[in-house]
């Protein structure tokens, strides 16, 4: 079985109306997922969608109506595992200042491991290994108020790797960064899946960001509506604008060119491809 | 000309360790009318400049003019100006603050003491000229998904029937479809209100499927300043200072290179689409 | 203009006080402020100021800085001091004019009010320019670890370091949320005191519901790095005393002797 795993899960939201009469909302409906250890995933879908209502599964923040989430074989509803299924599934969320607990950015690498009960000394190992790998150590001692938000993003992670995660999953990081910030935190994420084999889990409506993904799941109204490599899936444009999202220029490009009758191939993803087809047919 | 600033300057801290210089000597006018997009990573002034505009910030030194007179001027009435110079901030959670949508478009319009009636007047023209539809007018605008909230926030400044609208990001956080949405609204504005609009943007592509003139901000100064076509042409000295011009550019830039012969100066989709048809042919 | 009060803001610096136990510098902020009450004579006040200086030498904060603090807070000293100037009854009458007599007694008393009351504010802004919020919450956390029996000590620590830490946050968006409003032809600056407080509702709101989903985020955030109370945790930065910190104690109790000879004394 793969490191995370849903099978028919449903979620549903319970709102009181005025008159105190119970509303329920299906906010996920009938996922499976399943993820193998050291992939990269994605999770595509407009906001609304409930691609934030399924992170919060994978690491017991919430957990099932119906249906089953496993984390490397634990099954989240069971309390027994609750921290272990938290240490093994770290998460960074959007809002890159709601996550920061501490007023100095070691002593914020510092809390997840505080709060497992990690002896000091390895404390102060861990979190110079983990800054090392975002890039900050040189920002160790500064207060988060004062980083951009890029860096601020990767002082999160940081703080979810210190705690020694089998699996990241990032509930759009990017949302809230500009385009600067965004490059540095996909190339963080990217580098911890390469070197480190964290299996990561990016959720996101950017496009431009699930390029490099193993696999992607495009999900609307609680569904899973698209899976596939994101070849396969950027070769569906017209699908994709269906669901609320868009291409990258060059994809759409590609894909217009194609209606007009010029061979170039389905799904094209870089510059680079595009250049290549048109050239070898001029 | 409706907006002009010569030469202004702006320092925060002035006179400590901290000072920094926001603006430099920045010159600029922009007529009625234009529809202009401001480009800059974040620190780059931008945010800085806007606010010069509507008299939320004072010069360090330099001048002001709207209609040719200087809102620092001791006897200018610098909340009429505000009612001429309509700003929308980033996030509309900063400015919601009443129980139902329509009272809270309302405000801006009482401020400037019209009538209850007017303001009720001005407010539905302004939330039907953003598209929301009429079933959210007696609904909490914090209950709104983020698209709908970005309108009630456009609404409560078109409200007060500025000469111009200035956008600061109005679509961060959403997402394509919800973007693309926000950016036609505002194009429509800018169309059957007549009014001038200055968008504030990370993205290239937006730029250059709406705006008529882009502004390019980097450390305090302004570097670029014209067509989208004439800033993009600058493709490589705006890689150097951390922005990047659209996929497209680079894409027939490319293709140029490889002799095909190609329009460089397409900045869209579907002028690339012409352009490279034509080079091949067809 | 909000972001302008930097009293108590802590100041990154390698310096000796820096690193001290933040237990040593509370305990010896509270004997230092007990000592400016203990003395009453010029002699004291000298030798407070003389500790004060060292104590400003050997932390490597400019002293620019902490008199910028000390900005926001001047109109309030001032205050203090116009009142005993005013206020003190006294014999030797200096001035009068109006309804008002200065007499040399509130001279005196507005003097060595200003000198205390300044000496108390850069005092304590020296401990928490030279501590982090996390290091003074939990020096507290230490200190005040006898009363857990009653008290939850662990919250309230925890609480008081994020508090500090979204001051500042929460600082900057209030100055986001009047711009805002401002640029709706909102007035946060005329009306007599019921009508400004009307006004508020429009910075009020914002600001509070933006507090609560940050305070919803940050929960989840912090549940999600398996945050579950004191129980079991163990701390990056233990305090344990060393040397330095022994010797500031002997430092700290020799100005208090010193204090207290110079009150029995002069």
């Amino acid at each position: 079985m793969g490191i995370v795993k849903t099978a028919k899960l449903i979620y549903d939201y319970i709102r009181y109306d005025e008159n105190e009469k119970e509303e329920t909302f299906r906010a996920i409906d009938g996922v499976d997922l399943e993820v193998e250890p050291g992939q990269f995933i994605a999770v595509l879908g407009h906001n609304g969608s409930g691609k934030s209502t399924l992170a919060k599964h994978l690491n017991a923040l919430l957990v099932p109506s119906e249906g089953t989430v496993w984390l490397d074989n634990m099954d989240t509803r069971d309390d027994s595992h609750i921290w272990d299924i938290r240490q093994e599934a770290g998460m960074v969320f959007q809002n890159p200042d709601n996550q920061i607990v501490a007023s100095v950015v070691e002593e914020d690498v510092g809390f997840g491991p505080e709060n497992l009960g990690v002896e000091t000394p390895e404390i102060w190992k861990r979190v110079a290994k983990s800054l090392e790998g975002v890039g900050m150590t040189a920002y160790r001692k500064h207060s988060p108020n004062k980083l951009s938000g890029g860096q601020k993003q990767r002082v999160a992670i940081a703080g979810v790797v210190a705690m020694q995660p089998k699996c990241i999953i990032l509930d759009e990081p990017t949302a809230m960064l500009d385009p600067n910030g965004r490059k540095e935190v996909l190339k963080v994420v990217h580098e911890l899946n390469r070197e480190e084999k964290v299996t990561v889990i990016l959720i996101t409506h950017y496009m431009e960001e699930v390029t490099d993904a193993d696999y992607v799941y495009v999900m609307d109204h609680g569904k899973v509506v698209m899976k596939g490599t994101p070849r396969e899936i950027f070769s569906q444009v017209e699908t994709l604008k269906a669901y609320r999202l868009d291409v990258p220029q060059v994809t759409l490009l590609a894909h217009e060119l194609k209606e007009s009758g010029v061979d170039v191939p389905d799904g094209v993803l870089t510059t680079g491809e595009l250049v290549d087809a048109l050239c070898r047919l001029n | 000309m409706s907006i002009e600033l010569r030469n202004v300057t702006y320092k925060y801290s002035t006179g400590t360790a901290y000072e920094m210089v926001a603006l430099d000597n920045i010159s600029l006018q922009i007529p009625d009318g234009q529809f202009i997009g401001i480009i800059g990573h974040t620190g780059s002034g931008k945010s800085t400049l806007i606010q010069h505009f509507n008299g939320l910030i004072r010069p360090t030194s330099g001048q002001v003019l709207f209609d040719g007179e200087d809102i620092w001027g001791e006897k200018y009435d610098r909340r009429h100006l505000r009612s001429q110079v309509g700003l929308v901030f980033q996030y509309p959670e900063h400015q919601l603050f009443e129980t139902d949508v329509l009272t809270d478009v309302c405000f801006g319009p009482k401020n400037l003491g019209c009538s209850e009636e007017e303001c009720k007047e001005r407010a539905l023209e302004a939330l039907h000229q953003v598209g929301l539809k009429e079933k959210y007018y007696h609904m909490s605008p914090f209950d709104l998904s983020g698209g709908q909230k970005r309108r009630v926030a456009i609404a409560g400044v078109l409200a007060m029937n500025p000469k111009m609208l200035v956008l600061d990001e109005p679509t961060a956080g959403l997402d394509p479809k919800g973007r693309d949405d926000i950016l036609d609204k505002v194009k429509e504005l800018h169309e059957t209100r007549g009014i001038s609009i200055a968008i504030v943007s990370h993205s290239m592509e937006d730029m250059a499927k709406y705006v008529e003139r882009i502004i390019v901000m980097n450390h305090g100064h302004m570097p670029f300043d014209g067509t989208p076509r004439e800033v993009f042409s600058h493709y490589l000295e705006l890689e150097k200072i951390g922005l990047a011009a659209p996929q497209i550019t680079y894409i027939m830039h490319a293709l140029a290179e490889h002799g095909l012969a190609v329009n460089t100066e397409a900045t869209t989709v579907s002028e690339a689409k012409e352009s490279i048809l034509k080079a091949l042919g067809r | 203009m909000l972001k302008d009060i930097t009293i108590g803001q802590y100041y990154p610096a390698d310096s000796a006080i820096h690193k001290l136990d933040p237990r040593v510098k509370i305990i010896t902020t509270v004997i230092y402020i007990v000592s400016l009450f203990v003395t009453n004579d010029w002699i004291g006040y000298l030798a407070a100021f003389l500790f004060l200086a060292a104590c400003i030498k050997v932390s490597k904060v400019p002293l620019s800085f902490i008199l910028k603090g000390m900005k926001s807070i001047a109109f309030l000293l001032g205050i203090t001091v116009v009142f005993n100037l005013i206020f003190t009854p006294g014999e030797e009458v200096l001035v009068t004019f109006w309804k008002i007599t200065i007499t040399e007694k509130g001279l005196e008393m507005a003097v060595r009010m200003a000198i205390r009351l300044s000496f108390l504010i850069v005092g304590t802004s020296l401990m928490t320019l030279t501590t982090t919020p996390n290091q003074l919450t939990n020096a507290l956390e230490r200190l005040m670890k006898p009363l857990s029996f009653m008290l939850p000590v662990h919250e309230i620590a925890m609480m008081m370091s994020i508090a500090l830490r979204f001051i500042p946050i929460l600082m900057e968006e209030t100055d986001k949320i009047m711009k805002a409003q401002m640029a709706r032809g909102a007035d946060f600056e005329t009306g007599n005191i019921i009508v400004r407080i009307k006004n508020m509702v429009p910075l009020l709101v914002p600001l509070f519901i933006s507090a609560f989903r940050r305070a919803n985020d940050l929960a989840m955030a912090m549940e999600a790095r398996c945050y579950h109370g004191g129980a079991g945790r163990t701390q990056m930065k233990p305090l344990s005393y060393r040397g330095n910190d022994w010797v500031a104690y002997g430092v700290m109790w020799g100005y208090l002797a010193v204090c207290i000879v110079l009150r029995i004394v002069f």
